[in-house]
């Protein structure tokens, strides 16, 4: 995986499954807006048809919904062999409802209310999963490297030295290049914390892996995207 | 229904008309058995006397003729309270005796009958009841003797008007004493009824009248009252949230209000617009984090968070939080120091670290040492050691310490309660951005795990501890699924 793949799959078909019709038609509109394709289910039973018989990259499923609720359309899915990714959106926020919603068969999950950009910043991060498992034992962003057997990281000519969790934050954030990933998304995966700090830990976190990636080098390679997160790729914005 | 009538329908009265049935029943059971008895005795002793009498006054006849006969008879009939005697001949003519008449046919039969019968020297006409025996002499007389049996019949009306009256007693005293506990109970009853009624109209600090017998009721009553400080605590708590929620969660919607009309008011450029819905959702961010904390808080004080628990090791979760808070520190110009050693601990991980978070954050919010006042030479006050937070994970008998000391101002001993409640910010913190919701969670995850959250004095600054028992929660089981945990023998 390079930083010359394409910042967005083309065409990424995503169906919303949520009975709420404003929130809906709001999701259809900004995933639209940002170039996918999108689809509406309004119930529990009209969604598990459709995510059935559509090519679907990713669901984004509502946990409560009429008719059949999401849950057990997760169920039903992952008994039939479907496999693609599911994001559970749900009021319910706590650490055990995610832990339920997880092991139902749920990929990723968001409490409401959550940010687009979060939703967005998922959805993409699934939808590269089920293009195939992106297990490669180096990384490359531009001329930054990354070994994932031996733990070294290199810039150009420079090795660099990181301290095992800024391993694994450059690690997560190349795993993901081109891709936003936000602060709660490198908080659960790189921490394994679900809570929502009251401090910027993680951009101290970040202006210190960059501090080590990118000065004094012309090209920065880790960026903050505003209102959203980070994204590490080569190339100017 | 009338006083009366609920009376009469309390299960008091009701057991006590049944008991009072089964008493009579067995009074009278009693007496009659009683009464036959004596009955049957009286009945005896007439017929062994009257029997030895016959033999006798036979054996006389035999032996000196009729004229022994008549004269025995005379003499005897004459003697006061005297048995009955008649003799008659063949033709049914009396010849001796004291009994005037008798019931027709009776001197004809043979053998043992009663009778009624007058004697010969009574005034009256009245008839009185005997038992008599009558004998075939030889020659054709034939004897009667008898007893009278007005003794029977005077001991059977004594037992029946004992049988009368103490029916009557049991029945009186057995009413009297029903009313009497029923209406007891009744009253009781009825207190804690209209006890109840005020606390459902709303009187929540009304409590159940409890009497000093320590009886069944006395102790529903007080099962009732503990019931009732458990609701009045819980309704407390609600009550004592939603006012800080309606305050604490106006305060910031009131601004977020404010600055969207102020930004519609104002005809302004893109950039202030789009500074302005920057500002809205920064604020309504943090209202979604009060909020979830919030959530979180009262989900952990209910207890409903208690899935999830495995074993693992305190100084792992400390470790954790050094390891994600130790820059953020070090940019505050902070020191963040660890000190563990293996603990093991059971519970539930994701919060407990979350209130560890929480600790630290304050730490390095608050924990700063104060300000050296204008004047004194900057670093005597201020040293290296001074600007350190230290975690430790420890255990300590069946306890897990989990600890974060800093060097700060601290919290003063009558403050340290009060710090630990919902939105409760200490004045030297208003300033300082955050919910006042870190230690009210870090305390109810704490006791979530049947431990606490112990605010104490470094000297100077504050340790905040979460003091945890190694195994909240836990059951036997546990030993089985943790070899390495060190066992304590009971």
């Amino acid at each position: 995986m390079t930083a010359t793949a394409p910042l967005i799959a083309p065409q990424m078909r995503i169906l919303i499954i949520e009975d709420d019709r404003e929130s809906a038609d709001y999701l259809v509109k900004a995933f639209r807006e940002v170039g996918y394709v999108a689809d509406l289910a309004g119930d529990g039973e009209e969604g598990l048809a459709m995510a059935e018989s559509g090519d679907y990259d990713v669901l984004v499923v509502d946990r409560m919904l009429p008719k059949r609720d999401g849950l057990s359309l997760i169920g039903a899915l992952r008994d039939k062999g479907n496999r693609t990714p599911v994001l559970i959106l749900s009021a319910l926020g706590q650490v055990d409802d995610r832990i339920k919603g997880l092991r139902a068969g749920g990929d990723d999950y968001l409490p409401k209310p959550y940010s687009f950009a979060e939703l967005l910043a998922r959805v993409e991060v699934l939808s590269r999963r089920n293009v195939g498992p992106a297990e490669e034992t180096t990384y490359r962003v531009g001329d930054l490297e990354l070994d994932r057997l031996s733990h070294r990281v290199a810039r150009g000519k420079d090795e660099l030295t990181l301290q095992p969790r800024e391993f694994r934050l450059l690690e997560y954030l190349m795993k993901h290049a081109g891709q936003v990933v936000t602060r709660t998304m490198l908080l659960e995966n790189v921490w394994d914390y679900h809570f929502d700090p009251q401090t910027n830990v993680i951009d101290v976190h970040i202006s210190r892996l960059r501090s080590k990636i990118d000065k004094g080098f012309e090209r920065p390679l880790l960026h903050t995207i505003r209102g959203a997160g980070y994204m590490i790729r080569d190339g100017i914005r | 229904m009338t006083a009366f009538g609920k009376l009469i329908r309390t299960t008091a009265f009701r057991l006590t008309l049944v008991y009072l049935f089964l008493f009579a029943l067995f009074a009278a059971s009693l007496l009659a058995y009683f009464a036959w008895n004596t009955r049957r005795m009286i009945t005896e002793q007439i017929t062994t006397t009257v029997s030895s009498e016959v033999s006798e006054i036979s054996e006389i006849y035999g032996r000196r003729g009729l004229r022994g006969l008549f004269y025995t008879i005379e003499n005897r009939a004459l003697r006061p309270g005297a048995n009955l005697y008649l003799v008659t001949t063949q033709n049914g003519q009396a010849i001796a005796g004291n009994v005037g008449s008798l019931a027709p046919g009776v001197m004809g039969t043979d053998g043992w009958s009663e009778t009624a019968y007058r004697r010969l020297d009574e005034q009256d006409n009245a008839y009185h009841r005997a038992l008599v025996n009558v004998t075939q002499l030889s020659g054709g007389f034939r004897l009667l003797i008898g007893r009278d049996l007005e003794e029977r019949r005077r001991l059977f009306g004594i037992v029946a008007k004992a049988a009368q009256w103490s029916i009557l007693v049991v029945v009186v005293l057995g009413i009297g004493g029903g009313i009497f506990v029923a209406r007891r109970v009744l009253q009781r009853i009825d207190a804690m009824t209209g006890t109840a009624q005020r606390i459902m109209a709303g009187d929540l600090s009304d409590r159940l009248p409890v009497g000093r017998s320590g009886d069944e009721l006395d102790r529903l009553a007080s099962n009732l009252n503990a019931m009732l400080e458990r609701i009045e605590a819980l309704m407390m708590g609600l009550k004592e949230v939603s006012d800080n929620i309606a305050h604490d969660l106006k305060t910031p919607l009131t601004r977020l209000r404010n600055r969207a009309e102020e930004a519609l008011a104002k005809s302004g450029c893109e950039a202030d617009y789009r500074a302005a819905l920057e500002r809205t959702i920064e604020e309504s961010d943090g209202l979604i984090r009060t909020f979830n904390a919030l959530l979180m808080i009262a989900r952990a004080e209910s207890g409903q968070a208690r899935g999830n628990m495995d074993v693992f090791d305190a100084a792992d979760v400390a470790e954790g939080i050094h390891e994600l808070y130790e820059p953020l520190a070090e940019d505050d110009g902070m020191t963040l120091r660890l000190k563990t050693a293996p603990t093991p601990l059971y519970g539930n991980r994701e919060l407990i670290g979350q209130a560890l978070a929480n600790l630290v954050e304050n730490a390095i919010k608050y924990g700063k040492p104060p300000e050296p006042k204008p004047g004194e030479p900057k670093g005597a006050v201020v040293s290296l050691d001074a600007r350190q937070i230290l975690i430790e994970a420890r255990g300590e008998g069946d306890q897990v310490l989990l600890s974060v000391t800093d060097r700060g101002p601290g919290i003063p001993q009558g403050e340290r309660k009060h710090a630990m409640e919902r939105f409760v910010r200490l004045d030297s913190s208003r300033s300082q951005p955050g919910s006042g919701l870190g230690l009210s969670l870090a305390s109810a995850v704490a006791t979530l795990h049947g431990g606490e959250l112990r605010l104490g004095d470094a000297y100077p600054g504050l340790v905040a501890t979460l003091v945890l028992p190694a195994r909240a929660g836990a059951s036997s089981t546990l030993a089985a699924q943790t070899p390495d945990v060190p066992q304590k023998v009971a």
